[in-house]
């Protein structure tokens, strides 16, 4: 019968692709040999008309079961359907009780034949066994109003936990075990989404998944993807507790940005692309100016959990245009702006913390004589980046084996990313650009920054160079700051000095903002931090002459802060730096009445213990 | 009222209702005989016969028909001299004339033509029994046996010809102009299909294998379903009992073509003496010739695409009337008086010589309406008064929708349905969901608080107090309250449910053949209704009640009244199952759908089909008329919805957006919003208002029946409305014009 069956599976797959192959046939051969089975001798010729007529009748069949697949309203056609159709055409149905669930056709090791997989079932076994499974759930009817008037509210109707299903036993009660350990007695807590206002659950959500991925015992196969995924709401998303200003939401970015950095390392090899995708959904993260500052927080922590690679590749090149959003937050001065100033300062903190980070690394790849010899004369690392990749951020602890992979996933997979044209910047480059935006305090932070004990202080002397000798004929920055002044400032100077900054903000942007920056002060508007109109066709203005009154902020509102900045007064003068459009306004560093010890102690959770 | 005997009906009784007049009659015969499933004698007799006779017999039937040729035309002396020489019985004549006078006095003459008349007049040759004397009227039907007869001789030209003939053909209507080219390319797909099928009869299968391979790619694409079963077919011994070769040997494929453009190929024909294509467009091929600009390729393809081409211009030309009966006036109580209404709704007798709007509205007697008592119609019940005016009530509340007033849609979704969702209803009222599964089972679930209540035992019956007011509460047994009821007694998957208007009944149709009737107040069978001897696809209740309609495989659609358990009417005409069906409002019409690819709509006075709407390019799933009566909506298996205007016979509008088959179709309460449901797990909602309001149809495509569809999908589309993977199998209207739309969820 095997032979029946597997011409009619034959028959239905070849009317789907009739173009191919016309119909399938049945062999005289096999007729013949059917024949021979019975015990009856059959002819060449008898054979050969037998044949035929069997291809027509099961054409003929296969046809007419269509109709109870349609009218049953299925688009799968089942052995159940077929068994009709010949019942009705007054033949014995052959092919026994069809199953829901499709059979998977097997191949024989020898010639072309297929069977359906027939195993034996122990009865004995069957009658005697003690876990009965249950029947299935009681057919049910649910409504729920799909859509309002027309209108959106599109919510999964009949959301079954399907996953869950398909476990096995022992994993069912570990899920089972899991689930109860975590959400308690309340079983509606599925989702994160749904516990987006209880950092407590969120929190131990977080731990849960932190100890999924170290069980050893566990194979968490295609489920890394939906763990990074809810580690990623966890940094990214403006969760409802965030609304709060005294939850801190902080912490648990974070934390869920360390374990996504852990799960990474670990487990990364299991899903292949995964660096990419979770690159690319944080810079957009980061792009998006319409998103909170915590989110924007998340992106940045994230980053730098990953890497100083990652924040090389991603933070980094975007860190003009996303300056000056920044710059807006931190120079609103409005009472009502005082919350998200908050925030921004987090943020600008958390990017300080990566970029410095990102620096000694580079400093340190650089002057790590033995491994890499390179020409760090010339101060370019673009041929060190090149060949030296692997290793390039390997974290101590972490096994060389997942740097391997992970770093040929970066470059595997980096065709057709946004950062592909991203050229490697000279560390002197970068380091002057980076001290454009963060002006003294990143200085403070490279030379005494924790963690970094052991790279010699090579790195800064040899940056502190190159660095002078591009620098040496600029003004000094400090004057000009300190003092109050009107510049005149060509807006597209940026471009025009030959800055290594591969993307400045558009010069008319800019100005833009500026104009809306007062405006928003006037109207002391809202709390969301970019809003959008404000980049709406930034293009069209001609690049003009804009006023802008350099080194306002260092008015007596922010006496407070100079204290902060002296205490920790640099060693390495920054002198030599020319005059920039962003350093003017820049704001030092703003953590106005906050304590230093909570700076701190975000500032070490940003670090990796890896 | 000719009440036909269900079940094994003989063909004479099937003839006597006298479905259509003229070749329908033919058609009713073979419906009967189509049973092609099981090979049953009556359909090898009837279509076979003449054609599978072979050798001898063959010769005989042939000098036969020059006998009676020449009989005919009083050549008596050629009729003694071909007798003796043939060796033939003086009386074989004689038989053969007697015989062929049966149908004609059975009094349907008209309603049998060639091939039946030829079947019998076969029958009779081989078996030569002895009869009467022929009546002299017989001669005159016997005309077409003649050319039947012996066409069948004159088509057997050479095989190898079959080709030449066909490509000449086609080259020549690829270089007539344009305008007549359109229309003489609706020729090609007949033709191929005869001249395979007559290849392949006359046994040369490789000439109708190459024939098939060499033209089957110049076919329209949406004939793609026929030209796959019949490329399977190869050998003359297949072609019995094929249904789908049936449709084309018993019916004449329906073409429309100007006269111009049929006096070209007429002319072409005979210049090339082409008497194999000639013969075939005579004998298989129905040509309705027309005056006037032959149409364009849009306009024909709109129509084209059933099994057997378009419908005859004079099928449609019947008078319909598609108005809406006159409500019965029935007090209502006052709106603003709600408490006091709802403590009147106990007792109905207090009356209020108020009327509300609504039903003064239906009070003015629509022209287009049939006289009330055209068909007999239940009288209403005191609870279907209060239901009336519930109803009317809860439409002054309803919501107008429209382009700017959407619809809320509330899903209904089947969990855990594993054994398979094939059919939904909910009552008018929205109170009710039904469910037909394929595992045999009807389930019942009650969609307000209020709990299912079986009545009582009838032990228990006796106790009560049948005088107090509340006796209908009391009826019912507490005890058994529950959200769902399963309703065990088919034996096959169910295809069709429907609610009684009134909430008292549930029919159900099944694979098993059958039709149940099932009361709501006891949760048990009631009737089984036999008569379909094959899977039944669906089922409805009339609106008003006691009559319902039933369609399947066999072909046939049948009228029922629920205390007869035998059909009142028998509709037969389609060509292939019947797969839907729908009463019209006013209860005197009803429509089918079928896999044949058309739409009938027939008259239940008299059993006659009024209109044949083609157009579908695959079998229809769901109908739904307008709440006016006006229009009927039709969606398929192409994924098309196709509006109809039924007075006119005519296709109104084409809404193309689905992608997969429509299984579902409602209009909205005021007939503004069309929705269609379908298994790409969509819903759609669609101006309707908008696509009747720019319909207008002048007296010459009235008379023509030649319509110009402009492409405004788009336009009328209002919405595509995602379910979560699944697929839409019903859609309900709630009286106040929610969208409640019903599926199960395809895990």
């Amino acid at each position: 019968m095997g032979f029946g069956v597997s011409s009619f599976a034959a028959l239905t797959a070849t009317m789907a692709e009739r173009e191919e192959r016309r119909f399938a046939q049945v062999s005289r051969e096999s007729v013949a040999l059917m024949a021979e089975s019975a015990g009856v001798e059959l002819g060449e010729e008898m054979a050969a008309v037998l044949a035929e007529d069997v291809c027509y009748r099961l054409r003929e069949a296969a046809q007419s079961c269509s109709q109870f697949m349609k009218h049953a309203k299925r688009k799968k056609l089942t052995v159940e359907d077929f068994n009709r159709a010949l019942r009705w055409s007054n033949v014995e149905a052959v092919c026994g009780y069809g199953a829901q669930d499709a059979l998977p056709f097997r191949s024989g090791k020898e010639g072309e034949l297929f069977f359906v997989e027939d195993r034996e079932i122990n009865l004995i076994e069957l009658a005697l066994a003690t876990n009965i499974p249950k029947g299935c759930a009681e057919t049910m009817v649910r409504v729920n109003v799909a859509y309002l008037d027309g209108k959106g509210g599109v919510e999964l109707q009949g959301a079954v936990p399907t996953a869950v299903q398909s476990l096995s036993d022992d994993l069912l009660k570990y899920y089972q075990q899991i689930t109860r350990a975590i959400l308690g007695d309340d079983p509606h807590l599925m989702k994160v989404k749904s516990v987006s206002h209880d950092l407590e659950q969120l929190n131990r959500l977080l731990h849960m998944v932190r100890s999924l991925v170290q069980n050893p015992y566990l194979y968490l196969g295609s489920y890394v993807r939906s763990l990074v995924s809810s580690v990623m709401y966890c940094i990214l998303e403006p969760l409802a507790a965030s609304i709060n200003p005294l939850n801190d939401h902080w912490t648990l970015r974070d934390y869920a940005a360390l374990l996504l950095s852990n799960i990474f390392w670990t487990h990364g090899d299991l899903v292949s692309g995964l660096y990419h995708q979770i690159l690319l959904s944080l810079q957009k993260v980061l792009s998006d100016p319409v998103r909170p500052l915590c989110s924007h927080y998340g992106a940045v922590v994230g980053l730098h959990a990953l890497g100083w690679k990652a924040v090389e590749k991603v933070l980094f090149p975007h860190l003009p245009a996303y300056w000056a959003n920044l710059q807006a937050v931190l120079d609103d001065y409005s009472v009502s702006n005082a919350q998200v100033k908050a925030d921004g300062h987090k943020v600008y903190g958390a990017i300080l913390v990566a970029v410095e980070r990102l620096l000694k690394m580079k400093a340190l790849s650089l002057s790590h004589p033995g491994e890499w010899c390179f020409n760090a004369q010339t101060g370019s690392l673009a041929a060190a980046v090149g060949y030296s990749s692997p290793g390039l951020s390997p974290p101590p602890e972490s096994l060389s084996e997942a740097a391997f992979g992970i770093a040929s996933h970066l470059q595997a997979g980096s065709g057709g990313c946004p950062w592909e044209e991203w050229a490697p910047v000279s560390l002197p480059a970068m380091y002057l650009e980076l001290y454009s935006f963060f002006g003294d305090s990143l200085a403070v932070r490279f030379s005494t920054g924790p963690g970094l004990d052991s790279p010699p202080y090579c790195p800064s002397a040899l940056l502190r160079e190159p660095k002078k000798e591009a620098l040496g004929q600029g003004s000094n920055s400090d004057t000009a700051r300190k003092m109050p002044q009107l510049t005149a400032n060509l807006s597209i100077s940026p471009r025009r000095d030959g800055s290594p900054r591969t993307d400045p903000p558009p010069p008319s942007l800019r100005s833009r903002y500026s104009s809306s920056r007062s405006a928003q002060r006037l109207t002391g508007l809202p709390r969301d931090v970019f809003p959008k109109a404000r980049f709406a066709s930034p293009q069209n203005g001609p690049p003009s002459f804009s006023f802008v009154i350099g080194g306002r902020q260092m008015g007596q509102r922010c006496q407070g802060r100079r204290p902060f900045q002296t205490v920790f007064a640099p060693t390495p003068p920054p002198a030599a730096v020319p005059p920039r459009a962003y350093a003017h306004k820049l704001p030092v560093i703003g953590r106005v009445g906050k304590p230093v010890r909570r700076w701190t102690c975000s500032h070490y959770s940003l670090l990796l213990p890896l | 009222m000719a009440a036909v005997q269900g079940g094994m009906v003989d063909e004479k009784e099937e003839v006597d209702i006298k479905t259509e007049p003229q070749s329908d009659g033919l058609m009713n015969t073979n419906a009967t005989d189509g049973r092609q499933l099981s090979p049953s004698p009556s359909s090898s007799s009837s279509a076979g016969s003449t054609k599978s006779a072979a050798g001898a017999p063959e010769d005989q039937q042939t000098l036969l028909a020059v006998l009676q040729f020449l009989r005919k035309n009083k050549l008596t002396e050629s009729v003694e001299i071909l007798r003796r020489e043939a060796g033939l019985p003086e009386d074989a004549l004689d038989t053969k004339g007697a015989d062929c006078s049966a149908p004609s006095s059975g009094g349907t003459a008209g309603g049998v033509d060639g091939l039946d008349a030829g079947s019998l007049l076969s029958r009779v040759a081989v078996s030569s029994s002895a009869g009467t004397p022929a009546p002299t009227k017989a001669v005159a039907d016997d005309q077409p046996d003649v050319s039947v007869v012996l066409s069948a001789y004159s088509q057997q030209g050479d095989p190898a010809l079959y080709k030449v003939y066909y490509s000449d053909l086609k080259k020549f209507i690829e270089s007539v102009l344009d305008c007549h080219r359109a229309e003489l390319s609706q020729v090609f797909y007949p033709l191929f299909v005869h001249m395979y099928l007559e290849l392949v009869y006359n046994n040369h299968e490789s000439e109708a294998k190459a024939f098939f391979e060499k033209f089957s790619g110049d076919q329209e694409c949406y004939y793609e379903d026929d030209l796959r079963v019949l490329s399977s077919l190869t050998k003359k011994e297949h072609m019995r009992g094929n249904e789908t070769l049936l449709d084309f040997r018993t019916s004449k494929f329906v073409l429309r073509i100007s006269r111009d453009s049929y006096q070209l190929l007429k002319r072409h024909l005979q210049e090339r003496q082409n008497n194999q294509i000639w013969n075939i467009i005579q004998e298989h091929l129905y040509i309705d010739i027309f005056d006037g600009m032959p149409r364009s390729k849009s306009q024909i393809d709109a129509m084209s695409g059933s099994l057997a081409g378009e419908a005859k211009r004079e099928a449609n030309k019947a008078k319909v009337y598609y108005g809406l009966l006159k409500e019965p006036e029935i007090e209502v109580p006052l709106d603003d008086e709600d408490e006091e209404a709802e403590n009147e709704e106990g007792k109905p007798k207090k009356k209020k010589p108020k009327k509300d709007s609504m039903g003064s509205k239906s009070k003015k007697q629509d022209p287009n309406a049939p006289l009330q008592n055209r068909i007999p119609l239940p009288e209403l019940k005191d609870s279907d008064k209060l239901d009336k005016i519930m109803y009317m009530k809860e439409s002054t509340k309803r919501i107008r929708l429209g382009r700017e007033n959407l619809p809320s849609i509330c899903f209904y979704t089947f969990l855990n349905a594993y054994q398979g969702l094939t059919a939904v209803d909910f009552t008018d009222d929205s109170s009710l969901i039904a469910g037909g599964f394929a595992d045999s089972t009807v389930r019942v679930w009650s969609v307000t608080p209020k709990k299912l209540r079986k009545v009582k035992s009838a032990a228990d019956l006796n106790l009560i107090d049948k005088e107090s007011d509340d006796v209908l509460e009391r009826i019912m047994d507490e005890k058994t309250a529950s959200e769902s009821k399963i309703l065990y007694g088919h034996s096959g998957p169910v295809y069709g449910i429907s609610f009684s208007p009134d909430r008292n009944y549930l029919l159900s149709c099944s694979e098993d053949g059958t039709v149940r009737l099932w009361s709501l107040l006891t949760f048990t069978c009631l009737v089984g209704y036999k008569g379909h001897n094959y899977p039944v696809w669906d089922t409805q209740f009339s609106p008003y009640g006691y009559y319902f309609v039933s369609g399947g495989h066999d072909r046939v659609a049948r009228l029922w009244a629920t205390d007869h358990y035998q059909p009142l009417r028998i509709f037969a005409g389609h060509l292939a199952d019947v797969t839907c069906t729908r009463f019209h409002p006013n209860s005197n019409y009803v429509v089918t759908g079928s896999s044949d690819r058309t739409i009938r709509l027939w008259d239940v006075l008299t059993g006659n089909c009024v209109r044949i709407f083609t157009g579908h390019k695959g079998p229809i799933h769901t109908l739904a008329f307008s709440p006016n009566g006006k229009f009927l909506a039709s969606g398929a298996t192409d994924g098309r919805v196709l509006l109809w205007d039924i007075g006119h016979g005519l296709m109104v509008s084409e809404l193309k957006g689905h992608t997969d088959t429509v299984y579902a179709l409602r209009f909205s309460r005021d007939g503004e919003i069309l929705a269609s449901g379908s298994m790409d797990n969509t819903v759609r909602l669609w101006d309707a208002a908008k696509a009747f309001d720019d319909l207008e149809t002048d007296d010459f495509t009235a008379a023509t029946g030649h319509i110009h569809l402009q492409d405004n999908s788009q336009e009328l589309l209002l919405g595509t409305y995602m379910s979560k993977s699944t697929p839409v199998v019903h859609l309900h209207f709630t009286r106040r014009n929610l969208l409640l739309a019903a599926g199960s969820y395809a895990a």
